[in-house]
């Protein structure tokens, strides 16, 4: 199990790196190849020569290619030094860089972000998981039943349904027509936890509809699929009640197809739900990333695009670790 | 004697185990570990065992649908043991190939027709009277309505799904068709339909068979030679008769004595005369040393660990019967009674 | 008048599915003795696991499953009886074995919880000590070697026959007075099937259970059954003493199966003698006799095979067909028996 784990470790850590050298690669050489200037996309085509070439120097553009990745990991795990001049600016570990556009430096940038991201992901998360998971539960056993259409009904609704739609249509009736919720804007946690539920319902609700539909789903088909097997039968041959038959051996098997699944939904969204907070003007990493795209912001759409890949990696592993935990077969061989 | 159209000298094919990241080789499961045999034109040699023993593997090793690890496999003279792709489609042509399971073996989206004339394709075989009327020649031939060409396998039954497998077979006309388990999923009259059809089909068209199979009943019905397989190696061949008659090996006794005799009023002698191997088949990752069988053989001594037997012709037997044990069953010898519970490894 | 230990009158299972109604079982009755082995054969799809599954009351919990019928086991009606006192009776005073051991025990939990959880059900006020202990005397029983370390592994650790081993275990936990066991070794080598038809031969006669024993291995029952009971289409078509039917066998599918087997106890036979066509279709059962489509003799009987259906009759060894008895039983020692 331990020798697992390190290996399990070995290989995030591993894909990390690929990530690193991918996304650096795209971003850095990209520019390089289609004969556009990253320090010109820094300061703005208007620029003078000197200015561009100060840029240059700072950024550390005219190193070769591989000195500049070795710089970028360092600046990752140690941070770096930019030499500013006769100034030397230090940008701290893990350092991303500096935003072309508003010369901030982009880890700090993020973190502010990062708040916004999790509050929306986690609390929709935690819905669509208990919502969708019941629905789909109650779906299967009563397979065919009035409750099994509805759910699968509005599933299918909320699988096709787009964000922006329910979302805007929601925001209409809850804030607009209804006045139930306030239009706002994101309060933090520590500054008013109720605020802050308050404000977060309705993206929390949008968000996790979607999901919550297709979890239904899922979970509905693996529990019938569960709900058919040998050692159910079993279970009920020994005497068990029904209960114990569903609650116990059904279940475990049952769901564990959608811890993966979670896992990565979960670490997808960490990176930003671009729709959902643009659509209810929350300022997180997904935002972040859209103004980034926008203005051809570099440094920040590499870092939206680290951290992302940070949590997808995490998730995977956690997804992996929680999975050799549930089913022997894998942690066994 | 006749020709031998197939011949496998020290056949070995070795599935490598890997691990970790590196995927360093740990090991190897020794699926065929050294066999030696041959298969003479026009009869069949039956391949019996236990689950895991080597059967499957071997039969594709024959068919060159796997490349052995070691030893040689000659066909019609000719060495094929590592020919390429290219080289081996004259082969695909001579050897074709009848599976166990009639439903997997099958691709459900395509029609039997399609199914059926896929390697008449694909081997570019001309057919004067039309690809269509071929194939429902095909049909007719193992008993399948030739109006049905245009359906989908799930519309047959487990014994027409076989019958169709076996037209795929046939259809470019093979010198010699590997049948893995051909019958084993099939209930026993429909298993004997099939049997009855391969049997007409060998005379019809002078067809040489392996057949793989576990059930020793059928196995002798069908065979002209049989080869019990054990590990990955061959413990013991022999003419039908021979064999069946005069088993050698202790394990060939064991496994003909474990076959439950349909006729109740000699159960009890049936049971008396069983042996009971205890233990389970060794991993083939790691085969005893010596004789392979000698953790479950209750005659095993002190050189069955150290020396591996060869597979000889022993005590009076005919040159044909060859036997892999140092202390070969003799004619009469009392089996009775269980084996030790595992010897010492 | 007192019952035989169990006894199944008219069973009748059917299923509603989206092709039209199963007819799965149709009017099937027999009885078992207790310490007694009944041995059911058939093709597949003939009914034997949905019979069989009926007994446990295994099919309350499909919504599209109607069974009718009566099954008094030790003198209680369990067709009828409630949801809870079949569930009682359930891995208790009857229990059963599966035909794959694999996938028939649950991968996630060890093989000795799960022998455990059998044993508490049944027996609510024992601690989790003592079941463990119970449960590892069982393994160590049916020949599992160090069974307090195999005690904490799962399905897939074990080989096949030591899976079907731990079943077995597990279904004679609680000392059931009926055991089921649905073809138990159809999935392992023969000679593994030697040593587990050796222990369930062994353990009946230490325990005095009474054994259904499913397969369609005609082998197995000789070795087996005290009676035997032939299926085909739902129906049981044939029963007797084992001994008596295999020497008179009387409907024309047993000869069939009979003349369908290669024997290692006979001389070589040219040819096998299958049954002609393939199994009838449940949903839409051919007239008369249901096996009038595969049947040599359907014409011998004036249109009777085609329309009417033909009910078990006889003494002892009885068998549904329209033959005449002295006719058939000429047609056997001339043409049949001969070649078997
Ligand atoms: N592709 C493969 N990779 C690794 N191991 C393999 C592979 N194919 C077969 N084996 C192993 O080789 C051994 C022999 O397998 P094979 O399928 O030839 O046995 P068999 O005699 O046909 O058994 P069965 O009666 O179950 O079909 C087994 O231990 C099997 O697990
Ligand atoms: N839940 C179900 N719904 C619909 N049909 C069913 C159901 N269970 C069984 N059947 C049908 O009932 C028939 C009898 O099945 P059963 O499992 O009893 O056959 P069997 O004699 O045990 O065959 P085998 O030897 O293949 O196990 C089959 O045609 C099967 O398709
Ligand atoms: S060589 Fe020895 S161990 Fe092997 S089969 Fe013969 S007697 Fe048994
Ligand atoms: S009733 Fe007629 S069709 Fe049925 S088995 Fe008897 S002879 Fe054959
Ligand atoms: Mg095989
Ligand atoms: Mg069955």
């Amino acid at each position: 199990m331990v020798a697992y784990l390190i290996r399990r470790l070995i290989n995030a850590v591993l894909t990390l790196l690929v990530v690193t050298l991918v996304t650096f690669g795209i971003f850095f050489m990209v520019p390089k190849l289609t004969g556009s200037d990253p320090a010109l996309l820094y300061i703005g085509k208007t620029a003078d020569k000197v200015a561009v070439e100060g840029i240059r120097e700072k950024m550390g553009l005219s190193d070769p290619i591989l000195v500049q990745y070795g710089k970028f990991l360092k600046g990752i795990v140690a941070g770096r030094d930019y030499a500013n001049g006769p100034d030397v600016q230090h940008c701290d570990a893990p350092c991303l860089g500096y935003s072309f556009k508003t010369e901030q430096e982009v880890t700090p940038l993020l973190m502010d972000d990062l708040p916004v991201t999790l509050s929306l992901a986690l609390g929709a998360a935690i819905l669509w998981l208990i919502g969708g998971v019941t629905a789909g539960v109650i779906s299967a056993l009563r397979k065919g039943s009035i409750p099994d259409r509805a759910v699968m009904f509005i599933a299918l609704a909320g699988v096709s349904l787009p964000i922006y739609f329910t979302g805007l249509l929601s925001k209409q009736i809850f804030v607009n027509w209804l006045g139930w919720l306030p239009e706002g804007n994101y309060v933090p946690f520590l500054e008013s936890p109720s605020e802050w539920f308050i404000q977060m319902l309705l993206p929390w609700i949008t968000l996790a509809f979607l999901f919550a539909a297709t979890y239904a789903r899922l979970t509905r088909a693996n529990m019938l699929e569960t709900l058919g097997e040998d050692y159910i039968r079993t279970a009920r041959a020994k005497g068990l009640t029904e209960r114990i038959v569903i609650g116990k051996h059904a279940l475990r098997s049952g769901l564990t197809p959608i811890v993966t699944i979670f896992g990565l939904d979960l670490g997808a969204l960490l990176g930003g739900a671009v729709l959902t907070e643009a659509v209810f003007n929350l300022r997180g990493l997904g935002y972040q990333a859209l103004q980034a795209i926008r203005g051809n912001d570099l440094p920040v759409i590499l870092g939206v695009t680290m951290i992302a890949a940070f949590f997808i990696v995490i998730a995977n592993l956690v997804v992996d670790l929680v999975y050799s935990a549930i089913d022997p077969r894998v942690r066994l061989g | 004697m006749s020709e031998n159209l197939l011949e496998v000298t020290g056949l070995q094919k070795h599935f490598p185990i890997t691990k970790g990241l590196f995927k360093r080789q740990v090991g190897a499961v020794r699926a065929v570990d050294g066999i030696d045999l041959t298969v003479q034109a026009g009869e069949t040699l039956g391949l019996v065992g236990e689950s895991g023993c080597g059967k499957s593997t071997a039969g594709r090793l024959f068919t060159r649908i796997l490349e052995p690890t070691g030893g040689k496999i000659v066909f019609e003279g000719q060495d094929i043991s590592h020919r390429n792709m290219a080289q081996l489609r004259p082969l695909r042509r001579d050897v074709q190939m009848i599976f166990q399971d009639p439903y997997s073996s099958l691709n459900p989206r395509h029609t039997i027709g399609t199914i059926i004339s896929a390697p008449l394709q694909i081997q570019n075989i001309p057919t004067p009277q039309g690809l269509k009327k071929a194939v429902q020649e095909l049909l007719e031939l193992v008993g399948l309505n030739p109006e049905h060409y245009n359906r989908y396998p799930h519309e047959f039954s487990g014994g027409q799904r076989q019958r169709i497998g076996i037209a795929r077979a046939l259809a470019l006309r093979p010198k010699l068709i590997i049948a893995d388990e051909p019958v084993s999923a099939l209930d026993v009259s429909i298993q004997a339909q099939v049997v009855n059809l391969l049997e007409d089909l060998q005379s019809e068209f002078d067809l040489t068979y392996v057949f793989i199979a576990h059930d020793l009943s059928v196995v002798r019905h069908i065979s002209d030679r049989v080869a019990v397989m054990y590990l990955g190696k061959v413990m013991e061949i022999a003419n039908r008769d021979d064999l069946y008659k005069n088993p050698r090996h202790p394990y060939t006794v064991a496994l003909m004595s474990a076959v439950p005799v349909p006729d109740p009023v000699r159960r009890d002698r049936a049971q008396r005369n069983r042996v009971l191997l205890t233990g389970d088949v060794p991993s083939p990752i790691n085969p005893p040393s010596g004789c392979r069988f000698r953790t479950r053989c209750w005659k095993a001594q002190d050189i069955c660990a150290t020396e591996e037997p060869p597979l000889v012709t022993r005590l009076d037997d005919p040159a044909s019967h060859l036997t892999a044990c140092h202390f070969p069953v003799v004619d009469d010898e009392a089996v009775t009674g269980r084996t030790p519970a595992a010897a010492p490894a | 008048m007192s019952r035989p230990f169990l006894e199944v009158k008219d069973l009748n299972v059917r299923f509603e599915t989206d092709d039209g109604i199963v007819q799965a079982v149709t009017d099937s009755s027999f009885s078992l003795e207790a310490g007694k082995t009944l041995g059911i054969v058939g093709e597949s799809g003939s009914g034997k696991s949905v019979t069989s599954l009926a007994l446990l009351g295994l099919h309350r919990t499909r919504s599209n499953a109607k069974v009718t019928g009566e099954i008094w086991l030790d003198e209680q009606e369990l067709v009828s009886a409630s949801d809870a006192d079949v569930r009682g009776l359930r891995g208790g005073k009857m229990s059963m074995i599966f035909q794959d051991p694999l996938s028939a025990m649950h991968p996630y939990f060890t093989v000795g919880s799960q022998i455990v959880e059998a044993y508490r059900v049944h027996h609510p006020g024992v601690n989790k000590k003592v079941a463990r202990e119970r449960a590892i005397d069982m393994l160590a029983r049916v020949g599992i070697p160090q069974p307090a370390r195999r005690f904490n592994d799962y399905a897939h650790q074990f080989s096949g026959g030591m899976r079907q081993r731990a079943m077995i275990a597990m279904a004679l936990v609680n000392d059931p007075k009926l055991l089921i066991a649905d073809e138990p070794t159809t999935a392992l080598d023969v000679t593994v099937q030697a040593q587990i038809l050796d222990l369930i031969r062994d353990l009946q006669a230490e325990f005095g259970s009474a054994v259904i024993m499913i397969t369609h291995d005609l082998g197995v029952v000789a070795e087996l059954a005290d009676e035997v009971l032939v299926m085909y289409g739902g129906k049981v078509i044939e029963k007797g003493p084992t001994i008596d039917l295999f020497q008179r066998p009387q409907h024309p599918y047993t000869w069939g199966l009979l003349g369908s087997m290669p024997r290692l106890d006979r001389e070589v036979r040219d040819r096998l003698i299958p049954v002609k066509g393939s199994p009838p279709s449940l949903i839409n059962l051919p007239s008369g006799c249901a096996f009038h489509p595969r049947c040599p003799y359907a014409g011998r009987n004036g249109d009777r095979s085609f329309t009417e259906v033909p009910v078990l009759t006889g003494g002892v060894h009885s068998v549904a067909c329209h033959m005449p008895p002295e006719e058939r039983n000429r047609l056997f020692q001339e043409d049949i028996a001969p070649n078997l």
